[in-house]
């Protein structure tokens, strides 16, 4: 028999990848530059974990899946309305400052209250997932300072895979140096996996999926905690878009012979 | 006054500290010698002693025994927080590595103290000032933090020191004890990607960036990936390349298009892929910010084999860009004799 699981994905929301972005001073530290207005989207790896999240739950009957995210409300329920048509869940969404310059401590700490939060939630059947780092902080650390919070004494980070066992114990492969995976055996949950890309693909749109979601998104944001982040003595001493910029030298007409040849020099210098 | 810590962990045989040990040890001791701070050096493996041989001179701490041969967070936190509590120090210094990454932040919590990760500079301004230079939002934004509270736990990203192969210190392990949890995890080993060859080598000197434009119709009007298969996995083996991908060329495989087989999402670099380093960097068909710009921020010497005249994202970012077919430079490169090569 296939074991049930309450699986809780914790994803922030990121500037759109393709968006530019450009730091600036705000009253609470840095930030971005017209941040509230820049496009975003579900956090890249985060977004893998949810897509993990519910095939798992759709394999294992009886299981619930959580998506607790923090961000303001507005900003939140932007993204939703696209997320909300991929998977089912249900949304814990804490309203909280935007971006990767807060502190990683205190977001881990309201994360870990929303989660607590969570009614009839049972801790025992529990797999936090996320991305094993963000898109914004990049710092790798909050949902592993979440699953220190609540106690959870088995974590794996850099996760492409889980392959659950009937008896509630599974396999799971973590990314490592070299292009390899470490296996492990873990004996089950409560554990916390922070994923990487996984094997899925994003899932199309399903508007009766959207449908459903937003049934319970919109009364879940307009009743959201708000948080507010302590700075955890973390201060900026200088926050700046990288000053290099090279001399680009364009060969439009040079013959693939010459090219290969001059690549093979290239290659073969010490530099 | 801070005193400083560098926890080091053993490689893969065991046998030895791995490389980005070695590099944090090196920070350590630059940074110790700066703030004119004691030092102290934690081994996490199963068998210390021999792998103390050439560290520098100072107090020198390891956990040990069969439990600590294996990567595994409850382990590794338990040991890291053992060998914390006994140097009592302020600096905590490590190698952002898959193994201390997955445990260092809880290690932080355990303590009361903070951690800040993927730290490409240390710069001590004065005795109570640190700032360490980490980057936001995948390489786009550079910033330089500080902290006033401690422990503060610095994770250090690989190849931004040296590894240390100075002068060797004299001083005697002392063994600390640990206080093991209950183990639910096994480890049970490695597994490399289903694929020909290994293709991800971090200690290469190149590293060739495949785009999608492989996997497109050439000007014969047909797709030749079985070639450009070819050709990329013939040039890795040349010149001892590893191979690096754009996420549009991975995406392919999940959306039933013709594919690389050799390519896996650990080749992935950009947005939401690795950012490698490597002295060189050569990218072909690809187009587009990824590629260039988050995926190539620590690649030292850049060049571009593009169709696209006009792609914005190679100006200003390659050194080099050869407007030019890369099937055609890539079988004349392979072509060429290994001397010219």
């Amino acid at each position: 028999m296939p074991t049930p699981l309450h699986i809780v994905v914790c994803a922030g929301i990121v500037p759109d990848p393709l968006q530019t972005l450009e730091p600036a001073a705000t009253p609470t530290g840095p930030g971005l530059k017209n941040e509230m207005v820049l496009p975003a989207v579900l956090d890249p790896w985060a977004a893998s974990a949810l897509y993990e999240a519910s095939a798992l739950v759709a394999k294992n009957p009886g299981s619930k899946l959580y998506l607790v995210a923090l961000g303001p409300k507005a900003k939140l329920q932007q993204v939703m309305m696209t997320v909300a048509q991929k998977v089912a869940f249900e949304l814990v969404p804490v309203d909280g400052p935007i971006g990767g310059f807060p502190d990683a401590h205190a977001t881990a700490a309201a994360l870990a209250a929303a989660i607590e939060s969570i009614a009839g939630l049972d801790r025992a059947r529990l797999l936090l997932f996320g991305g094993w780092e963000s898109a914004s902080r990049g710092a790798g650390v909050t949902l592993q300072l979440v699953g220190e919070r609540l106690g959870i004494a088995d974590q794996f980070f850099g996760v492409d895979e889980i392959t659950l066992r009937d008896d509630g114990s599974f396999e799971v492969l973590e990314r490592v140096e070299g292009g390899k995976h470490q296996v492990s055996k873990c004996a089950g949950a409560p554990a916390v996996l922070g994923w990487a890309t996984g094997n899925l693909a994003e899932p199309r749109n399903n508007p009766q999926v959207g449908m459903a979601n937003m049934r319970t998104i919109l009364p879940a944001l307009q009743k959201a905690q708000t948080a507010k982040l302590d700075a955890h003595s973390l201060s900026y001493l200088s926050v700046s878009l990288p000053k290099q910029q090279r001399e680009t030298r364009v060969e439009k007409n040079m013959p693939p012979e010459e090219i290969a040849a001059e690549l093979a020099e290239w290659i073969g210098k010490d530099s | 006054m801070d005193s400083i810590l560098v926890l080091t962990h053993a490689d893969e045989t065991g046998a030895g500290l791995t490389r980005a040990s070695l590099e944090a040890v090196t920070a350590g001791k630059e940074l110790a010698a700066r703030l004119n701070a004691p030092l102290a050096i934690g081994i996490v493996a199963a068998h210390p002693q021999p792998l103390s041989k050439g560290l520098p001179e100072a107090k020198l701490m390891a956990v040990e025994g069969e439990a600590f041969a294996q990567a595994r967070f409850a382990s590794d936190a338990a040991a890291c927080e053992a060998l914390c509590r006994a140097a009592g120090a302020t600096i905590v210094l490590a190698p952002q590595s898959s193994r201390f990454a997955r445990v260092m932040a809880a290690v932080a919590h355990r303590l009361g103290g903070v951690i800040d990760t993927h730290i490409t500079a240390l710069d001590a301004t004065g005795p109570e000032s640190i700032g360490v230079t980490r980057w936001f939002y995948r390489q786009r934004i550079e910033a330089v933090v500080t902290r006033t509270a401690r422990p503060w736990f610095l994770l250090l990203d690989a190849g931004t020191h040296a590894a240390y192969s100075g002068e060797a210190g004299h001083a005697q392990i002392e063994t600390v004890a640990v206080n093991l949890p209950a183990l639910r995890t096994e480890v049970g080993g490695f597994r490399a990607p289903k694929q020909d060859a290994q293709t991800i080598r971090p200690d290469a000197k190149l590293l060739l960036v495949a785009g999608a434009g492989w996997t497109k119709k050439q000007p014969d009007g047909a797709i030749h990936t079985e070639e450009a298969g070819k050709l990329i996995l013939e040039f890795l083996g040349h010149a001892g390349a590893s191979l690096g991908s754009s996420k549009s060329l991975v995406d392919q495989g999940g959306e039933g298009h013709s594919v690389l087989p050799f390519l896996t999402h650990l080749n992935q670099i950009g947005q939401t892929g690795s950012t490698p380093r490597h002295a060189k960097g050569l990218s072909t068909c690809c187009h587009g910010e990824e590629p260039h710009v988050v995926g190539w921020r620590f690649i030292g010497e850049r060049r571009a084999i593009s169709l696209d005249p006009n792609c914005g994202w190679t100006r200003g970012k390659a050194d080099v860009v050869y407007i030019a077919d890369a099937f055609q430079v890539i079988a004349k490169l392979n072509a060429m004799p290994a001397a010219k090569r």
